[in-house]
């Protein structure tokens, strides 16, 4: 349905999760498509909208995520690569989530992955229009003015007449 | 480095990880000018694949990628538009 072969490709991004983890996709997708010359629409919703309040406190557990490998971001090589087989039973206990949220982030440093931060401000910088999803907002009790500046708020029908002429929409 | 290339800007990639040396390299190449090239050096396997693609659909010329002795990767793209 694209008639004219000349205007940029689209990507239209529905981002649902709010946890450390799931942070990435959305952003790191959109920077890297805007970087490609292309438009770019992250739709907030959900838990995914606490992403675009002005301080991130997306968190991550490997309660309930069982392919999450467990492993030291310290000492030596060979510690580093042990993956520790923490048992389901310790990871309700009180601080886990702290501890492994601060270990993913220190992984993801020492690797050189940008920070959730970093890659939602390169996402603006390249023209990202990250959109807030109002019914979201509503049950939350969320307030524009919660959101980092540049933030807008649509709905459904919004979204979807914007993903109908994309090129790639994703749900993330 | 055989090539007679007249280099504008010189990107050290080296330790980032996707998708910074899209972002990097898009953010570059708009402060040359048509024409130019941008020669950068990265560290991430994922380069050979995504360089690629971005110059494709950037428009962009890609006009060398190496993989250098040290594991590092050498590349250098030309501003087409």
């Amino acid at each position: 349905m694209k008639s004219d072969p000349t205007k940029p490709k689209r990507l239209a991004i529905i981002a649902s999760k709010g946890t450390l983890d799931w942070a990435y996709p959305p952003f790191i997708l959109g920077s890297a498509a805007a970087a490609m010359g292309w438009e770019v629409n992250i739709f907030f919703t959900f838990y995914g909208l606490t992403l675009l309040k002005k301080e991130v406190t997306a968190a991550v557990t490997p309660l309930g995520n069982p392919a999450m490998p467990m492993k030291m971001p310290f000492g030596p090589d060979r510690f580093q690569e042990i993956e520790w087989p923490i048992p389901v039973a310790m990871m309700p206990i009180p601080g886990f989530q702290a501890i492994a949220t601060s270990l993913m982030k220190q992984t993801f440093k020492n690797k050189g992955v940008a920070s959730i931060e970093e890659l939602r401000q390169t996402c603006m910088d390249l023209g990202v229009q990250l959109t807030g999803c109002q019914m979201t907002m509503d049950v939350f009790g969320f307030e524009c003015e919660d959101f980092i500046p540049g933030v807008e708020i649509a709905g459904a029908a919004a979204f979807l007449e914007y993903a109908a002429d994309a090129d790639v929409t994703l749900f993330v | 480095m055989s090539e007679e290339l007249k280099v504008a800007v010189t990107l050290d990639m080296r330790g980032l990880l996707c998708p910074m040396p899209v972002v990097k390299i898009a953010q570059a190449i708009k402060d040359v000018e048509v024409g130019e090239l941008i020669e950068a050096t990265a560290t991430d396997p994922g380069v050979l694949a995504d360089i690629p693609a971005w110059a494709r659909s950037s428009g962009n010329d890609l006009v060398v990628m190496e993989k250098l002795d040290n594991k590092e990767i050498r590349f250098v793209v030309r501003r087409v538009k």
